[in-house]
């Protein structure tokens, strides 16, 4: 499945957390593409496996196992590069900003230093002068005050900090940025800018984003393409406008669509959608949504759907084709 | 700077207060020991020696406050008394010289330790789940669970008497003559050995667990990962992540126990006739030298607040969000 031409092509992963006698699998079979330049949503609910594709990206599982599949990066496969590969391609190829953001910074060293060491471990030769100035750049471009370089995090606010990630992130002008809830811990003004800064950036820089967040309308205004997760799984990988307009989709897709008002005002519970997902350890057999389906048949309880392609969206249900009538008939 | 200047403050005051508590103390103590003390002495000392004595116990007519202020003039003309047991040996005297003993012995076997057994605790945490992670903690939770003084023991009666391979006992034999020749060196090193195995066999256990503990601690928080995300290297990871931060916990614990570096070999040293602080404690307890044990006292006090304000200032170097405070 070597497709040249995607920046990230993940084909048919499969993630285990658990051991032998009880498989923990927190991702199934997840394929998933990003193009040079393209801003990808990955949408889900907590616990639906989008960090643990994010680390995976990166090979940083930290008590999790790729039982299967494969992740290539500019057609180079991750688990195949060598330590000092592997170093290089952290951060030079693919960078990200981490869910909790609020805690990534190193207490005691201060906004310079951490940037200074990223571009220093990818480029041992770097002058003082070019870290300089690159440091006062980058601060700019995440819109920073240049004196805030010799502040130590303690000394930052929540959204400061979120930029300072950022900042770090772009710092080595990588192909792919993940950013994993990059605005969850914030309030609502300051996730509003963080969020345009991202767009005008990721403009400019043309990097390729996989946008992680649980909060669908998040990603209707700034992706290109959104992929829903459920239960480890991706369910639907659809264009942005197909959200919009309002054509066939996954239940849950549905569900989480008819969801957004409710969202804003507490995003918490998906309260359309009655049920909770299930446990990673305990899922249902078939499609792993069908208990909470209003669409739930017998069929849908014996195999797992996979992703067919229908109207332009990509969907990952048993009753696709009925889907349009049964919509209907509500 | 400003901080700096706060916590000499503090230094100052504390020492103030520990002086004053020590001036109190033999004039609180229940039963006036004080007078018992010195009707042994009636006899033994000359008149002389004996109103001094009475006077620094406060056995005076004069009213409190004079006793106070010349209390604090004799101290600060280095005057703490004589000592009983030696007498006429001022107490400041028998303190000059049983210090460096004890600063040699335990101030060096202290700090090879913490250095050692933190180093050991990063180490062992940063290889988790390997075979060095296995076998560190073990050996060395066996060795600190031993006490002190059985260790010292056991170390005596092996090494000393039943092997013979040093000497049993004092810091150096009696028939040389102190000098820096490299056999009186050579000598010093071989009565040292056990004693200094004594304390960091029993402590560096301590250090280990303790860092170790810290280090997986932090090696799960975010800033780890992040930090292996940008391709940071190893080295970067372990020594300016991991135990730059897992150290800070425990700076205090160092500063105790330089404190009682002063104090805290006195088993070691009775057990090895080590003639350093430790051992002169024991002897003022054993002759109900008051003197000498205010005078220790009062320098046990000193040493851990002075060890306290030093690692104030480092503790300010190393973790920034303590500067500002
Ligand atoms: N280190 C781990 N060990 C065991 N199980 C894990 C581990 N990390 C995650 N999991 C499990 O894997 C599943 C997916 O977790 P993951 O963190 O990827 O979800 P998520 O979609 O990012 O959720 P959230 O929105 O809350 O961040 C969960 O069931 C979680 O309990
Ligand atoms: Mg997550």
């Amino acid at each position: 499945m070597i497709e040249s031409g995607h920046v990230l092509n993940v084909s048919h992963l499969t993630v285990d957390y658990g051991n032998e006698n009880t498989p923990a699998l927190a991702l199934r079979d997840v394929s998933l593409s990003v193009d040079p330049g393209e801003f990808v949503g990955l949408v889900g609910e907590s616990g639906s496996g989008k960090s643990t594709l994010a680390y995976a990206i990166l090979r940083l599982l930290h008590g999790g196992r790729v039982v299967e599949g494969s992740i290539e990066v500019s057609g180079q496969n991750v688990y195949e590069l060598d330590s000092n590969h592997l170093r290089k391609f952290r951060w030079e190829t693919v960078s990200m900003v981490f869910q909790g953001a609020m805690n990534s910074l190193n207490p005691v060293l201060t906004v310079e230093q951490h940037i200074f060491e990223t571009i220093r471990a990818h480029d041992e030769s770097v002058t003082l002068t070019a870290l300089r100035s690159r440091t006062d750049e980058l601060l700019d471009m995440v819109e920073i005050d240049k004196r805030r370089a010799q502040h130590y995090p303690h000394q930052l606010s929540g959204g400061m900090k979120q930029r300072v990630v950022i900042a770090l992130a772009i710092a080595l002008n990588p192909k792919l940025v993940i950013m994993d809830e990059p605005t969850t811990a914030l309030d609502v003004v300051v996730q509003r800018a963080i969020l345009d800064r991202i767009g005008e950036i990721q403009k400019r820089q043309r990097f390729a984003v996989l946008f992680i967040t649980h909060d669908l309308s998040l990603v209707e205004q700034i992706a290109q393409t959104v992929s829903i997760m459920y239960a480890g799984k991706i369910v639907e990988t659809t264009p942005v406008e197909q959200l919009l307009t309002g054509t066939l989709h996954h239940p849950y897709t549905r569900g989480l669509l008819n969801a957004i008002p409710e969202l804003l005002e507490d995003n918490v519970a998906i309260s359309s959608i009655p049920g909770h997902p299930p446990e990673i350890t305990r899922l249902p057999s078939g499609c792993a949504f069908h208990p909470r389906c209003l669409y739930a048949k017998d069929e849908c309880r014996m195999s797992p759907p996979i992703l067919k392609l229908y109207a332009g969206s990509w969907i990952a249900c048993e009753r696709l084709p009925e889907l349009e009538e049964l919509y209907s008939d509500q | 700077m400003k901080f700096v200047a706060q916590r000499f403050l503090f230094l100052l005051l504390s020492v103030w207060a520990a002086i004053t508590i020590n001036f109190f103390l033999p004039r609180m103590m229940p039963g006036n020991p004080a007078e018992v003390m010195l009707a042994r002495y009636q006899g033994k000392l000359n008149p002389q020696a004996l109103h001094a004595l009475a006077l620094q116990f406060g056995i005076s007519h004069q009213p409190l406050w004079v006793q106070y202020w010349s209390y604090l003039i004799s101290l600060l003309h280095g005057n703490l008394g004589v000592s009983v047991s030696y007498y006429p040996t001022p107490v400041t005297t028998v303190i000059a010289q049983s210090l460096p003993w004890t600063l040699a012995l335990a101030g060096t076997a202290t700090v090879i330790s913490v250095v050692a057994g933190t180093w050991l605790g990063v180490i062992s945490a940063w290889h988790r789940g390997t075979i060095v992670d296995d076998i560190l903690p073990i050996a060395t939770t066996v060795s600190s669970a031993i006490p002190y003084f059985w260790m010292a023991l056991l170390l005596l009666y092996l090494f000393g008497f039943l092997l013979g391979w040093f000497p049993l006992g004092h810091a150096y034999s009696t028939i040389m003559v102190p000098s820096w020749s490299a056999g009186f060196v050579g000598n010093l090193l071989a009565h040292a050995i056990l004693p200094l195995s004594t304390i960091l066999i029993s402590s560096l256990g301590g250090w280990l667990m303790s860092m170790r503990n810290n280090m997986l601690h932090i090696l799960d928080d975010d800033f780890m990962t992040f930090g292996e995300a940008r391709g940071l290297s190893s080295r970067r990871l372990v020594y300016i992540y991991a135990a730059r931060n897992a150290i800070l916990p425990n700076l205090t614990g160092f500063s105790m126990a330089l404190g009682f570096v002063v104090s805290g070999a006195l088993l070691t040293e009775i057990v090895f006739s080590y003639p350093g602080l430790g051992y002169q404690l024991f002897t003022a307890v054993e002759n109900e030298d008051y003197p000498l044990m205010q005078g220790l006292f009062l320098i046990i006090a000193l040493a851990v607040l002075l060890a306290n304000f030093i690692t104030e200032l480092i503790y300010a170097r190393l973790d920034p969000r303590v500067r500002e405070e």
